[in-house]
């Protein structure tokens, strides 16, 4: 540890318990017990300010915006939009003939935008090879450890519409 | 920190003991006095000295301490041991050049002259300066100690060992430091001041 400290011929033990208080780096038992009390408050009121927020949460209301038409991207296509506002980007994939799958863009490790592997038919972050699963967005491998939020697609006439972002 | 100094001046003292019981009414140390009083030859004369803690700027009881119980604070007050911490072993009793801490035997800690830090810390003075007759020992101003005949000088050699105070000693104006020889004190002969080097 001696690269840690002021250039001093003084053995450590004079500098850890120095006569002076202004210099004393010891910490008492109650100076502990003090912060472990207050460390222990503070970690109770950010639980109940968390728990007040909970309570008062409202679900959000999101949009019903048309983002593809029917047969506009073949099987194995994607299209990118934004959903639900215009920073938040999606992906979206047809993988059968009437089966349309979307997620965000957002890898849920550090928000790297994650595409589409064809080859391996799963969504893939470049950042930290991040692997999710076309299926439902779960995470197959990786560091994130919450899988993508799907976007809830509805087919109404020739149009597709995102309707919510579940996740 | 309120501009006052403590000077000592041994030669001023007239013996009356005021300052021990001034000492003793302080709530602290109640009925304890940890004023150094000491008779000079006595066999051959009435001379007395009543002296305070020097306050040293590297206390030498502080350094001793194994239990790590004697702190000087940032205000150059150099205290009596923590109570939970002292192990009355005796270190800084022995230790200390002016035989300033006292071994309080029943409360096995050792107390000593914290210059009546309730009352100093306030900007009131130390009990005994406000008791001594002659001003022996004097809580003032440095430029009221100007005027007095002899200097003060908070410089201190005992043998190799210098050491510089905080409170200061009345000595002769043509000194700079007082130096004591102490081999020659041990042989109990020629009590000499022996003159300061450098």
């Amino acid at each position: 540890m001696n690269w840690l400290r002021r250039g001093t011929s003084e053995p450590l033990w004079k500098e850890e318990f120095s006569v002076r208080t202004a210099d004393e780096r010891y910490v008492t038992r109650r100076q502990l017990t003090k912060f472990l009390v207050l460390t222990s408050l503070g970690m109770f009121v950010g639980n109940i300010w968390i728990l007040i927020r909970s309570l008062f949460y409202k679900t959000p209301v999101y949009p019903q915006q048309p983002v593809a038409e029917l047969g506009e991207i073949p099987i194995g296509g994607v299209k990118l939009f934004s959903y639900p506002t215009k920073d938040d980007h999606c992906i979206m994939i047809r993988t059968a003939e009437d089966e349309y799958v979307s997620y965000s863009q957002k890898c849920t490790h550090l928000s790297c935008a994650v595409y589409y592997s064809q080859a391996e038919n799963r969504l893939e972050c470049p950042c930290h090879q991040g692997f999710f699963s076309i299926k439902d967005g779960t995470v197959l491998q990786g560091p994130p450890s919450r899988p993508l939020p799907r976007i809830v697609l509805e087919t109404r006439g020739e149009q597709l519409v995102a309707i919510e972002v579940k996740g | 920190m309120f501009g006052y100094e403590f000077y000592v001046d041994p030669s001023r003292c007239i013996g009356c003991r005021s300052c021990l019981q001034a000492c003793e009414e302080c709530d602290t140390h109640r009925g304890k006095s940890m004023i150094n009083f000491d008779f000079i030859e006595r066999e051959e004369s009435i001379r007395s000295a009543a002296y305070v803690c020097w306050h040293c700027d590297e206390p030498t009881c502080a350094q001793v301490c194994p239990a790590d119980a004697i702190k000087k604070g940032e205000d150059g007050i150099v205290h009596s041991s923590l109570k939970p911490r002292c192990i009355a072993c005796n270190n800084c009793v022995l230790a200390c050049p002016f035989g300033i801490p006292k071994m309080m035997i029943p409360e096995q800690q050792m107390m000593k002259c914290d210059m009546c830090y309730d009352r100093t810390s306030i900007g009131k003075r130390p009990m005994c300066a406000t008791v001594c007759p002659s001003q022996a020992l004097s809580y003032v101003r440095p430029e009221e100690i100007a005027s007095r005949r002899e200097k003060p000088t908070n410089i201190f050699y005992f043998g190799s060992q210098k050491i510089t105070t905080k409170v200061y000693m009345m000595a002769p104006a043509e000194r700079e430091a007082i130096a004591l020889d102490v081999v020659d004190y041990m042989w109990e002969e020629n009590h000499e001041l022996v003159a300061a080097r450098d």
